[in-house]
């Protein structure tokens, strides 16, 4: 793949006023940075969203503030769906992806701004747009929808006959997903021309980054998944809207009311197949941006290149290949054909070999170097715990018969939520760490940082590991308390843990909020390279001007040379021609 | 360089790391070994079978766990900066192919050795002489029907349908078989075959009891067949493990494994009733 001979010619003379600047500004820092912002929001409503059910969960009798007193079950679930739909979609998907692939990837790349500058910033407000459309399911009569992120009809189908929440709240669920499709879909092609269209000259590729190699099989992945959850949510507005069937079956009757509803010849599991063919490479999007920025922050942070680069490079490959073929994980129970259980379970146990591979390679990153412990580092070695943890809890639940006995328990939430919920905002919390010197020209302060992390990474194991002995003791997911049965009951001084630690948990995340606001202002001003670091974007201003380069960057070497024998420095960058970089001992 | 000098007098940020990793293993291990929170003991073969399963896979994992929060531990602690020199490398050839294959082959005979169970489940056909029991879920009840008397399933349809006059199954008033036994709860005898043939009127339902180590959705539209054969009596807890709208939290029933006598008194009991 030749490099584009002229990727420093600029689009367009830098903006005047403050709307064309900061609010509908089509360059890619400026919507990095926006894109971040709105994961940053959607992640304090999510949060706040979960201490408002796990207080119902530890004191399920209490009235809580803001719902007229006890919280009752359809309050509960329309809380549980819409924290799902939020930390998914717009934390996870955004800020990692969005959010830093917009702000990093043309820079890395040598480029001076995405391939198509205005597509990018129309995916941004679609974005934003989808993330108001959301919010204001809870603004409805009945209120936000009651049936998980997971959406399965009939009971997202049918409307308001199957429960609160699922009339105008369920429409405006599938409408804002629809719309977050979209905006993924023209991101995806922003990301994907720009890897191959637009690199530097001598930036070929194996010698990009593991950020860019992570952001680009990100990209393929949503291309290829986003356009089957979008034409999934059509297919169910249909059924909702326009008396179609393609997932209702006929004969339903509902609180005894007779006649049946009006479909017929639709399957529910249809559904099922269509949103975890799209949910399970989602949950690699979630993650896959994350390996590549703690390969990169371990790297650069042990003085020593990625250890095993084309392994991590192909690994990242075949991890994204092999999600789009795993998705009956989902749904070993769910009536599909046991058969195929099988294949779906080999397949997933497969994937967790290139997994694996990563993990191996980042320890041996570490073993042999000369760690610095940062914040951002702090944070990229959390990953690695944290995913080792969360990968070995699926070695449960891909085996059929062994998920037999975890399905839909507290099993699998513990599970994502050491991958997703963990693992992966520990690698938004390593990027931002790492990079606000260079998006905002000053550091973060570090006292503050390392605080934030030491509350953050001990108090979200105590908070998630006790879940997964609710759940080998048969918790169920989404059950707004424990009446039912005395053995749930008996938890309860479980529930009251993880609540509490959960709360300590999301009160340190003040730390980073204070730490971020008051660093844009009065951090210590970053200079060029702070981290002496490597790759392209340490090699501009902190932080970057419009264009990115000042002169036109050439590419001589691989992106993690660190401490390579017979140079005076432990860093060779990779713009630097070999006549500039000093050796050791002379020549 | 002032940062510089800070990183390299972190001896106390490895240590601390190292700290924290060796506690999630020691806890982590000891809750597993000293098996505070199990899953209830299981009644099946099958569920035999699925411990198994999950004893050797927690094992597996234990170990893998154990070695990698610990070798993070061990490398972090032992390569903080303290003014060594970088051991160089780019990676490693033989490394790379040895874990590969290690892990490759780990994870398949996992998968292969799970196999056994799940067939044990859904691959073997129900022994001749189950006892036939349709199951039918709606929001938020479980109802159970047995054929009576007759050994026939009445026959029944969607339009029939009427839970307030105690016909949750929608069986034909006009039909002349009217001896169906309807329960909401699944009674059911000791060491005998049991086929539950399960139907859901509205949404999504999942049938589940902790101790069968079963657990099937049952999707509207479909009729869903699974067989067990109950080891032990005693009163089960059974729940709905799917996501079914408000009260699915309180979606409940029980399954009672009686003796073949008290079954049998049972059946007795609830025929005469029928006959009221």
């Amino acid at each position: 793949m030749s490099a584009h001979a002229n990727a420093v010619s600029h689009h367009s003379e830098a903006p005047q006023g403050f709307i064309r600047r900061y609010i509908f500004s089509t360059d890619h820092k400026v919507i990095g940075v926006q894109y971040w912002l709105l994961a940053l929001v959607a992640a304090t409503v999510g949060m706040i969203l979960s201490w408002l059910f796990r207080a119902h969960l530890a004191w399920p009798n209490a009235a809580i503030p803001g719902f007229g007193g006890v919280m009752r079950p359809e309050q509960y679930l329309a809380l549980v769906t819409m924290h799902g739909t939020i930390m998914v979609f717009f934390v996870l998907t955004v800020a990692p992806q969005s959010g830093f692939g917009n702000y990093f990837l043309p820079i890395q790349l040598g480029a001076d701004d995405m391939a198509f500058p205005t597509l990018n910033m129309m995916s941004f407000w679609i974005t934003f747009l989808a993330f108001l459309v959301l919010i204001a399911a809870f603004f409805t009569t009945a209120g936000a929808p009651i049936g998980g992120w997971t959406s399965y009809p009939p009971l997202s189908a049918v409307g308001q006959i199957a429960g609160p929440g699922q009339g105008t709240g369920e429409t405006l669920w599938v409408v804002s997903i629809a719309m977050f499709c979209l905006a993924s879909l023209l991101t995806a092609l922003n990301f994907i021309s720009t890897t191959i269209e637009m690199r530097a000259q001598g930036m070929s590729l194996m010698r990009m980054p593991l950020t860019v190699w992570a952001w680009f099989v990100t990209a393929v992945l949503s291309l290829l998944a986003f356009g089957v959850l979008l034409a999934a949510g059509i297919l169910l507005l249909l059924d909702r809207l326009a008396f179609t069937s393609f997932f209702v079956p006929a004969g339903l009757v509902f609180s005894d009311t007779q006649p049946a509803l009006a479909h017929a010849g639709g399957s529910p599991l249809l559904w099922e197949h269509l949103f975890w063919f799209f949910g399970h490479p989602e949950v690699y999007i979630a993650i896959v941006p994350a390996m590549g920025i703690t390969s990169h922050v371990l790297s650069n942070f042990s003085r020593k290149p990625i250890f095993g680069y084309k392994a991590m490079a192909y690994s990242l490959c075949a991890i994204g290949f092999l999600s789009f073929t795993v998705w009956g994980h989902h749904m070993f129970v769910s009536g599909m054909s046991p058969y195929s259980a099988l294949a779906f379970s080999f397949l997933t146990l497969a994937i967790g070999v290139p997994s694996a591979i990563k993990t191996f390679n980042w320890l041996g990153t570490l073993w042999g170097g000369k760690i610095r412990f940062t914040t951002a580092m702090l944070f990229a070695i959390g990953f690695v715990s944290l995913f080792v943890t969360g990968g070995l809890s699926g070695l449960f639940l891909a085996q059929p018969s062994v998920d037999l006995p975890l399905h839909d328990t507290y099993f699998v939430i513990a599970h994502f939520h050491i991958v997703m919920g963990l693992a992966a905002i520990f690698g938004i919390f390593a990027g931002t760490y790492y990079w606000f010197p260079k998006m905002f020209g000053r550091k973060m302060n570090e006292t503050l940082g390392k605080t934030h992390f030491w509350i953050t990474f001990v108090g979200a194991y105590l908070t998630f590991m006790p879940m997964h002995w609710l759940g080998i003791m048969g918790a169920l997911r989404r059950y707004a308390d424990a009446s039912a049965a005395p053995y749930l009951q008996h938890m309860a001084p479980i529930e009251h843990f993880i609540t509490i630690c959960a709360f300590i948990t999301g009160a340190g995340q003040l730390l980073f909020y204070v730490n971020f606001l008051w660093s844009l202002r009065r951090g210590e001003k970053a200079t060029e390279n702070p981290w002496n670091a490597t790759t392209l974007e340490w090699s501009i201003p902190s932080p970057p001007p419009h264009g990115n380069f000042l002169e036109v960057p050439h590419v001589y070497r691989g992106p993690y040379e660190y401490s390579v024998p017979g140079f005076t420095e432990d860093f060779v960058p990779q713009h630097l021609a070999p006549e500039q970089v000093a050796k050791a001992g002379g020549d | 360089m002032r940062s510089r000098e800070t990183e390299q007098g972190s001896s106390a940020a490895a240590g601390l790391l190292a700290l924290v990793l060796v506690a999630l293993v020691v806890t982590t291990v000891y809750i597993f070994m000293a098996r505070i929170w199990p899953m209830p003991p299981a009644i099946t073969r099958v569920g035999n079978w699925i411990d198994s399963q999950y004893n050797l896979t927690l094992w597996v994992t234990g170990i893998i766990f154990v070695l990698a929060q610990l070798g993070l531990a061990w490398v972090v602690f032992r390569y903080r900066d303290h003014g060594q020199k970088v051991r160089f490398v780019r990676g490693s050839h033989i490394l790379e192919i040895v874990w590969t294959t290690a892990t490759l082959v780990l994870f398949t005979a996992l998968g292969a050795m799970a196999v056994h169970a799940w067939s044990q489940v859904h691959f073997t056909a129900p022994e001749p002489n189950a006892l036939k029991i349709d199951v039918m879920a709606e929001q938020f009840t479980w109802n159970f029907r047995y054929a009576g008397p007759d050994g026939k399933f009445a026959p029944a349809a969607p339009k029939f349908y009427n839970d307030s006059n105690g016909n949750p199954f929608g069986i034909d008033p006009s039909s002349k078989d009217q001896d169906d036994i309807v329960s909401p709860v699944l009674v059911v005898p000791v060491n005998h075959e049991i086929e539950l043939r399960m139907e859901s009127k509205d949404v999504i339902h999942s049938f589940y009891v902790r101790e069968l180590r079963i657990k099937q959705d049952i999707v509207p539209g479909m009729i869903i067949p699974i067989h067990f054969t109950p080891r032990d009596t005693g009163n089960y807890e059974l729940m709905c493990a799917q996501l079914c709208g408000m009260a699915h939290n309180r979606m409940h029933s029980y399954l009672r494994v009686l003796s073949e006598a008290d079954f049998q008194k049972w059946l007795k009991q609830q025929e005469a009733e029928n006959q009221q």
